[in-house]
């Protein structure tokens, strides 16, 4: 059956985001920039690096245990720069205000915006607002992008990973999905998982300065880790082997995704990442990621072979192994 | 863990030949893909999957109907997400969704009774779909409807039952089981006992089993051990959650509006008293009979072999337009995009091609 439309699950950012992706916009807009389909892309200017990113959050509810659509933006297009081994320097920020939407929210949204900007040392240098009629968008849509300096002598992407690499991830997996979720009219469910949303930057930083070799990191976003590691295996023409045992759900976690018939390696996440350097170095990115508060309960969560070529798969808990395949696009839009 | 799977390779040897058994719950289904479990067991000891996904087992000519509701401008259909991508002979509740229909995800019958309240000018049709598990449930919802006159709600009822498919499975000639691991959320309801006509009339030992990796290796443990014995027993290995005559309040409720009926499988066709209807009594609930739905023709695309997936004759492998022209992006028939279907599970969680 063809697709003439767009569907929710284009929004996914699973297989069907990426048949949009690649069909519709980087069949038109092809440069060599662009062409590597990363989070951010760099730009040389005078010899330097530069990340350069835009996302755009449409999250609902706008407020959520753990933050709120002011902080996932911020948080969202940093991590966005940091997984290039940028510091944010400046953002952009487009607000979509419906008619009706209470004051005393937007003032809340924004304060949470400047306490998070000012926590990792970015600022906002350039705005619009626009507002539409009443049911054209539900509260408020922000619009944001970034530019941030690549502090790093190589460039790296997904391509860049390499047989012999470690994997390692910084926490618990699947908590900014579930809190959203947990909120919405219809599922609404009564949990303590908050989102784990926070920039990424301060804890990108400390591994950098521990001068390990780097091969690439990315932050685990709509998809979740499941989308992150067959995108990776695909794009450096690897095997990612990950082992069950090692990944960090939360028991509230696992219980809402059994409830939901949800898979919690291809829920959302807002402040994970994970990172690949030489197995050699691992253990001393270990180490730095644990000191952070962000990383505490990092781990090393798998490694890269040659083969399966561009596959990933996982060493089951009782001892089999099966594919983690790319999620095709969760009938759960709105997460970010 | 490796003492049962110690065990199951002893028991194994000592019968001496392959033994096939049938699980008939898509959880199950899913649990033995995601935990790897078929490459713990000796190759003579195969399971397969029966017709336990409730979605796979609905006819297209249900979707199509279904579909058809959608488009009436009065109409709110309300749907459990797995129904949204299923094909239809031309289209899918999700594409119809995307053309301004207006068809809305739900988690339970309560979501969509709630919902008939918040539109009284919508005729609300929840798509009652499922086995044991979810019917009494609907009953709930029916019966609620009933008492606080919420005459806008209905439920297009394809609801299925359990023990009728198993023995048209055991009829059918094309397939060997030598075991059911029988459904344990069904059972939960049904209670245990209603397998043991197949253990006397069929001589097939049944056994309910947990929805743990652990569960499932005890269960297989269990029929393994039966056939050694050349006993055929019904046995419950779920026994934290299943009695021999099951929840008898959740009974009462299915059965004061629900009746039993001939139902059609897809892929195994009418099987007589295989499914639920609902109850004259409550007659203006029923969206079949309140909204006037025609069933037309079951179209099954050329080539689709669901049906044989369905009866556990074929495995996905060996359906040539698994990982081709059948992908959980398009699927071309239900057991690829459900859930818990059988293709999804081996495209998911073990080979993707067809050689």
């Amino acid at each position: 059956m063809k697709h003439d439309r767009i569907l929710l699950g284009h929004g996914g950012g699973g297989s069907l985001t990426r048949e949009l992706i690649t069909g519709i916009f980087a069949a038109e807009f092809d440069n060599p920039v662009l062409k590597p389909l990363e989070d951010s892309a760099v730009l040389v200017m005078s010899g330097k690096g530069y990340a350069f990113t835009t996302d755009s959050y449409v999250v609902k509810p706008y407020f959520f245990p753990g933050g709120d659509i002011g902080k996932l933006a911020v948080c969202g297009t940093v991590n966005d720069l940091a997984m290039q081994g940028a510091q944010p320097y400046w953002l952009s920020l487009s607000f979509i205000l419906e008619e009706g939407l209470p004051l005393a929210a937007l003032h809340k949204i924004v304060q949470s915006i400047g306490h998070t900007a000012r926590s990792v040392g970015v600022e906002i240098v350039a705005g619009d607002t626009k507002v539409v009629e009443r049911g054209k968008c539900e509260g408020l849509y922000i619009n944001a992008a970034g530019l941030g300096r690549i502090q790093t002598t190589n460039w790296w992407g997904a391509g860049t990973v390499k047989t012999g690499d470690a994997v390692l991830l910084n926490g618990f997996l699947a908590e900014h999905g579930i809190a959203v979720l947990s909120q919405r009219e219809g599922i609404a469910f009564t949990t303590r998982v908050v989102s784990d949303c926070a920039p990424l930057w301060p804890l990108v930083k400390a591994i950098l300065d521990t001068g390990a070799e780097i091969h690439a990191m990315r932050d685990l976003t709509r998809g979740g880790l499941a989308a992150a590691v067959c995108d990776i295996a695909q794009a450096a023409k690897v095997g990612i082997h990950l082992d069950e045992t090692t990944l960090p759900v939360d028991k509230e976690v696992r219980g809402a995704c059994d409830l939901l018939g949800l898979d919690p390696l291809s829920i959302a996440n807002e402040g994970k990442c994970i990172v690949f350097c030489p197995v050699a170095e691992s253990e001393r990115v270990l180490a730095a990621t644990k000191q952070h508060p962000l990383g505490k309960e990092a781990r090393i969560i798998g490694k890269v072979s040659s083969g399966p070529e561009g596959m990933a798969v996982m060493r089951t808990a009782i001892g089999g192994e099966r594919i983690i395949d790319m999620p095709t696009g969760e009938d759960l839009p709105r997460i970010c | 863990m490796n003492t049962l799977v110690q065990q199951i390779d002893g028991l194994a040897r000592q019968i001496g030949r392959d033994v096939q058994l049938m699980e008939v719950c898509g959880t199950h289904t899913m649990v033995v893909f995601r935990t790897g479990l078929r490459q713990l067991l000796p190759t003579s000891v195969k399971l397969i999957s029966g017709p336990g996904c409730p979605v796979c087992v609905t006819d297209t000519n249900y979707i199509d109907a279904a579909i058809e509701l959608c488009r009436r401008p009065y109409v709110v259909v309300a749907t459990f997400g797995d129904l949204l991508r299923v094909p239809g002979s031309e289209s899918s509740l999700e594409r119809e969704r995307a053309a301004g229909a207006n068809v809305r995800v739900v988690y339970s019958p309560t979501d969509a009774l709630a919902l008939a309240r918040e539109c009284p000018s919508n005729r609300v049709v929840f798509l009652g779909i499922g086995f044991e598990t979810t019917a009494p449930t609907v009953a709930w919802s029916i019966w609620r409807a009933a008492r606080d006159g919420i005459d806008n709600y209905h439920v297009f009822c394809a609801h299925k039952t359990m023990p009728r498919v198993m023995e048209a499975l055991l009829k059918d000639q094309h397939v060997k089981i030598d075991g059911f691991i029988c459904p344990g959320h069904v059972s939960v309801i049904t209670g245990a006992g209603m397998y043991r006509f197949i253990c006397e009339q069929y001589k097939i030992p049944c056994v309910v089993s947990g929805f743990e990796a652990w569960d499932i290796l005890k269960t297989t443990t269990m029929l393994l051990q039966q056939l050694v014995a050349g006993r055929a027993e019904v046995e419950v290995e779920y026994s934290r959650s299943v009695n021999e005559r099951g929840n008898v309040s959740a009974q009462q409720l299915m059965n004061e509006v629900f009746e039993p009926a001939d139902a059609s499988w897809r892929g195994l066709g009418a099987i007589p008293q295989s499914g639920l209807a609902i109850r004259s009594q409550y007659a203006r609930f029923d969206a079949a009979r309140a909204l006037d739905v025609r069933l037309g023709e079951a179209h099954v695309p050329p080539g689709c072999r669901c049906g044989e997936v369905l009866r556990g004759v074929l495995t996905p492998l060996e359906c040539k337009f698994f990982g081709h022209s059948c992908t959980p992006v398009r699927p071309v028939g239900p057991c690829m995009v459900s859930s818990e279907g059988v293709c999804a599970a081996y495209y998911r969680y073990e080979k993707r091609v067809a050689a």
